[in-house]
């Protein structure tokens, strides 16, 4: 473990890391947002939720590179390619949380919500989803941390990422790169979660209290 | 050209079909890398997950934040860090397969134990099951859907892994792509990634069948997906 390498190389290690930050950040936000709507629907009209179960299930089992090569044609070997294919990977995780936190708002509550006034879009945006925030979050956690994890898997297709320090670490069997890498990887993904976590709080401060 | 249409013009290519090097081997290399792989795993996780999940306490609770955790280990690193090590020994890929293989089963298998009924599990006992019985005849068929879940996780993410494995020299596969992407020729990289993804459709298919065979009729819409 060579500790001299990280500060000489510290303007390429911070690159990198963001890089990868943003691959792994943009496509769960993307992610979150084509969910929303989708699982709102799957919600309310129930024939439109297994075969939309079905398709992501099996896109889901799709290799991430085999994704990437996927693309490859009509997107090149840049960042958008990778962005792409890791949204579609975190909407597989995202919108089956959606549904099910949307589905899991007790019946009770919408009636009451109805009984006092509530139109449907109001009800929809200040009673629903609040109450479904913390499971839609946990979907979001997991599609974060994959994503920045599977972000690595784009240097493959010559994507920048801390990938990089992996391939050129096995090039030059040179082992701290690799694990400078791993470890960002790891740290990041935790971080990110831990953001996660607090946002989550932030957003239902009547969970806290109880 | 379209992806598919690179891929099929490749896939459909004779010369590709024979020779060592070629589809049919690499297929069952594949295959071989990753049923291997996946049965180490379940037989090391199934056993684990189900008396840790029927314990309870803290092991199991241990488990269940495990879930996230290994997301978010970079397959790749992993395979590189193992690759500089030991080069190109079977250990290289054999263990970080089986190593982030382990996980899915081992979460779900706990839950699936830990899920169960207190009542069902009271009613076992009451019935003069022995532990060993209750395991057995009652927790692990109820935990069955779970499990099985866990294990085809397992299994789409470790055929996942040996794809990306041929990057540090494993055959499968992963090779028509690795190599292609080296020599910039597009047609086996789209071929060899339409074939992984076959592959993994077929692998979807066989546990839908297992399901349907394995489960008893009873459980059968239990399983929740993870």
């Amino acid at each position: 473990m060579m500790w001299s390498w990280i500060p000489g190389n510290w303007s390429l290690i911070w690159q990198l890391t963001w890089e990868n930050l943003k691959l792994g950040v943009l496509p769960a936000l993307y992610g979150l947002v084509i969910s929303l709507p989708l699982g709102i629907i799957a919600a309310r009209w129930r024939w439109f939720y297994p075969p939309t179960l079905t398709v992501v299930n099996i896109v889901y089992a799709i290799p991430s590179i085999a994704l990437f090569v996927a693309l490859i044609p009509k997107f090149g070997l840049t960042d958008t390619t990778v962005i792409i294919a890791l949204t579609v990977f975190s909407l597989c995780v995202i919108l089956p949380n959606v549904v099910e936190g949307m589905r899991g708002v007790p019946a009770a509550v919408t009636q009451a919500a109805t009984a006092m006034g509530y139109g449907p879009l109001r009800r929809l945006a200040l009673v629903e989803l609040p109450l479904a925030i913390p499971v839609i979050i946990a979907g979001l956690r997991v599609g974060v941390v994959s994503s920045i994890s599977l972000a690595s898997v784009g240097q493959l297709i010559g994507v920048s990422s801390l990938g990089y320090l992996f391939i050129d670490g096995l090039q030059r069997s040179f082992p701290t790169e690799i694990y400078v890498g791993l470890v960002l990887v790891i740290v990041l993904a935790i971080i990110c979660d831990l953001i996660l976590v607090a946002v989550r709080r932030a957003l239902t401060p009547w969970l806290a209290r109880s | 050209m379209s992806f598919f249409s690179w891929a099929w013009d490749w896939i459909t290519q004779g010369a590709n079909w024979h020779g060592s090097g070629s589809i049919p081997p690499q297929v069952l290399a594949h295959v071989g890398y990753s049923g291997l792989s996946l049965l180490i795993a379940a037989l090391v996780a199934v056993p684990a997950g189900v008396v840790i999940g029927h314990r309870g306490g803290k092991a199991a609770i241990v488990v269940t934040n495990f879930a996230n955790a290994w997301r978010a280990i970079p397959t790749l690193g992993l395979l590189t860090l193992l690759a500089v090590y030991f080069g190109f020994s079977p250990l290289t890929w054999l263990l970080p397969l089986v190593a982030l293989g382990i996980p899915p089963i081992l979460v779900n298998a706990c839950e699936g134990v830990a899920g169960v009924d207190p009542g069902v599990r009271d009613a076992a006992r009451g019935t003069g099951m022995t532990t060993w019985q209750q395991i057995v005849q009652v927790e692990v068929p109820i935990a069955l859907p779970l499990i099985l879940v866990g294990v085809r996780t397992s299994a789409i993410f470790v055929v996942a892994t040996a794809t990306i494995a041929a990057e540090i020299g494993l055959g499968g596969l992963g090779r028509f792509i690795i190599d292609g992407l080296a020599s910039s020729q597009y047609a086996p990289v789209a071929g060899g990634a339409l074939l992984v993804v076959i592959l993994a459709i077929c692998v979807l298919a066989l546990f839908a069948l297992i399901s349907r065979l394995v489960i008893p009729p009873g459980l059968r819409d239990q399983g929740r997906p993870q």
